[in-house]
């Protein structure tokens, strides 16, 4: 039989039955389109996430007092909690090769009162350098001078969130707030980051860094230093480098603090969503699955339907492998043209979810050519056993048959 | 041509065994017209099975075309099948839905006949069997009795076998009709020169045939040539379909 000929008997006998057809085919259109729709949401969430942890400063490296413990990750690492960084520590790392500038912070939460409004939030003592680090702009006025921090100044600038919470309805520039009963007179406002969820900077209010020491802590110890790296190639060198400056100047055997980049902490959310997509992916293939099912189920009513075609198609010298070609081809046509539109749809799915601007879904190519891959190897998969047994029939049984 | 000898086939049900052919050896030559006859149950059909290739005896010797047809494999008898038998069958078999013209061209798919030729064959054979032209492009549904034997006949033509093998072809028809196609044999034999086996247990279609074998409980009972041969007269019964 030439390929012509057994598409030919395919299309005949799947359009006899076009109902039939069509609600088989559905099985794989929805496994299939849930497969991609679920790989591309997860993909989608994985590169905003990406993004916006590099929108924090991609050449990032935190440096924050105690360790790391393994397998606790970063989040649960107590930050604050030890005292082991210092203000002399700053100079130390300002020294090292490749090291473009050091944001010393200090923060914690305090209670802000202001003309009637009230708000907790972090306070963080940070001196001009952090601008660059971080990668923010002012909206309004200034940030932190060198003066203030001299000076030991009350000035704060306001974090965009922080700004319209404190003053829903009027220009917070060169108001007054008071933090832990001490008066700061508003100094900027920070053009609204978005994207990060935690430790946003739009959440937060700024003063200087000797303030916060000496006033609003009491404390000369380091919350975190945030240090960004000249080329971002030499991140690795620049972190041992500073690991091996702080070893020696804290004088101790084994470090007592942590240097964290933007990869530890990409890294550790990407397993996270990798973990997520496949979990998702799983669910959606157990449609697929039922799909497969219902595409056997089918194969083997149809088998029996046409004993008596089987029988006289042997009759007249059809072997055993035509007609295995023949029920096997109707098999992995329908999850053929089943994968198909559920790519279509699939896509469509994954459109609309980023239409509604929730996440910014991403269909990956890979997705794609394995949805097809694995639609035809299910129709092989499934179809198999009923064209075998289509094939197997003997030629006189098939004629009698009623 | 065709050349049985001591052809047995035995079917088992558990432990009873059960001799539906017994030692059954006769001979058929080109273009021979014969009619095998035999009350229901007598082992006809399984003669006819065997005959056609889609079994094979328990023991004996099955020549046809000098090719020893009783030892092949499963894919063999397909081959010989394809190549060499022509079936008829009682209830016509054609695929549903489909065109005449298609149904007809379906031997020609398996022995790997394409394009044009096998058009212009199917159409060959289907006016041998003396259907209408206008009927090519029909669905098989849409035809009568008569006319769907006759496309039966043609896709058993089509692929110029050795043998037409035709089992109880006026089976489903009205005796009208049934003349009718006991005529297309007839004039297939004469004009073409076909071999033709007719299965039945109606004297009156077996007189069409120059020659009658009784089959009975399995065994060649008489071998007879017809005295008086039923001519189908294709005046008086006004042959048109």
């Amino acid at each position: 039989m030439k390929i012509i000929d057994i598409a030919q008997e395919t299309y005949s006998s799947l359009s006899t039955n076009k109902v039939r057809s069509g609600l088989t085919m559905l099985g794989i259109v929805i496994g299939i389109a849930s497969v991609i729709a679920m790989v591309s949401i997860g993909n989608g969430a994985k590169a905003s996430i990406q993004s916006s942890i590099e929108g924090l400063g991609s050449n990032l490296l935190t440096i924050i007092p105690g360790v790391v413990q393994p397998g606790r990750g970063i989040v649960s690492s107590g930050r604050g909690a030890a005292q082991t960084l210092k203000n002399d520590d700053i100079d130390v790392v300002k020294t090292i090769d490749g090291v473009m500038a050091v944001s010393p912070e200090v923060s914690s939460r305090f209670q802000v009162v202001a003309i009637g409004n009230n708000t907790n939030t972090t306070i963080t003592g940070v001196i001009p350098d952090y601008i660059a680090v971080h990668n923010i702009e002012i909206a309004n006025g200034s940030f932190i001078s060198d003066a203030n921090n001299r000076n030991i100044g009350r000035q704060a600038v306001l974090g965009a969130t922080v700004a319209t919470d404190l003053f829903p309805d009027q220009d917070p520039l060169g108001k007054t707030i008071r933090i832990k009963k001490v008066n700061f007179t508003v100094v900027g406002i920070l053009v609204a980051k978005g994207g990060a969820g935690f430790s946003g900077p739009d959440d937060m209010i700024f003063v200087p860094l000797s303030t916060m020491q000496k006033i609003l802590s009491g404390m000369d110890y380091l919350s975190m230093m945030a240090v960004s790296v000249t080329d971002k190639n030499q991140m690795a060198e620049v972190k041992d480098l500073t690991t091996n400056a702080l070893i020696e100047k804290h004088n101790i055997v084994e470090a007592d603090f942590s240097i964290i980049s933007q990869e530890d902490i990409l890294g550790t959310l990407t397993t996270v969503i990798d973990t997520f997509t496949l979990f998702l992916a799983a669910i959606a293939s157990i449609s697929l699955l039922v799909g497969g099912i219902g595409i056997m189920n089918m194969m083997l009513t149809t088998v029996t339907e046409r004993t008596k075609e089987i029988g006289l198609r042997k009759a007249i010298g059809a072997k055993r492998k035509d007609i295995n070609v023949q029920f096997l081809a109707e098999a992995v046509m329908l999850t053929f043209i089943g994968g198909f539109l559920g790519i279509v749809l699939g896509w469509l799915m994954s459109f609309i979810v980023t239409s509604t601007g929730l996440v910014a879904t991403q269909v990956s190519f890979s997705s794609v050519l394995l949805a097809f891959g694995v639609s035809a190897g299910i129709g092989i998969v499934f179809g198999y056993y009923p064209a075998h047994r289509a094939g197997m029939l003997n030629p006189i049984d098939a004629l009698r048959y009623e | 041509m065709i050349e049985v000898k001591n052809i047995k086939k035995t079917y088992k049900t558990g432990d009873v065994e059960f001799e539906a052919v017994s030692d059954v050896s006769f001979s058929i030559k080109d273009g021979e017209f014969v009619a095998i006859m035999g009350p229901s149950g007598s082992g006809k059909s399984t003669l006819m099975h065997i005959l056609g290739a889609l079994d094979s005896p328990t023991s004996g010797i099955y020549f046809l075309d000098n090719k020893d047809v009783s030892t092949l494999s499963d894919d063999e008898l397909a081959d010989i099948r394809r190549d060499k038998i022509g079936f008829v069958f009682q209830a016509f078999n054609l695929l549903p839905r489909t065109t005449v013209l298609r149904n007809v061209m379906l031997p020609l798919v398996y022995a790997g006949i394409h394009g044009i030729k096998r058009i212009e064959r199917a159409k060959k054979a289907l006016i041998s069997s003396g259907l209408d032209e206008g009927h090519f492009f029909h669905l098989s549904n849409q035809l009568s009795g008569g006319q769907i034997q006759r496309v039966a006949i043609a896709r058993a033509l089509v692929n110029n076998p050795s043998l037409i093998l035709a089992d109880e072809p006026t089976g489903n028809l009205d005796s009208k009709t049934g003349e009718i196609v006991m005529g297309t044999f007839q004039k297939l034999n004469e004009e073409m020169g076909c071999t033709i086996i007719i299965i039945t247990h109606e004297q009156e279609v077996a007189e069409h045939a120059d020659r009658i074998l009784f089959i009975k409980d399995g065994k060649l009972i008489e071998d007879r040539t017809t005295h008086i041969k039923r001519i189908i007269d294709y005046e008086k019964h006004n042959l048109t379909i």
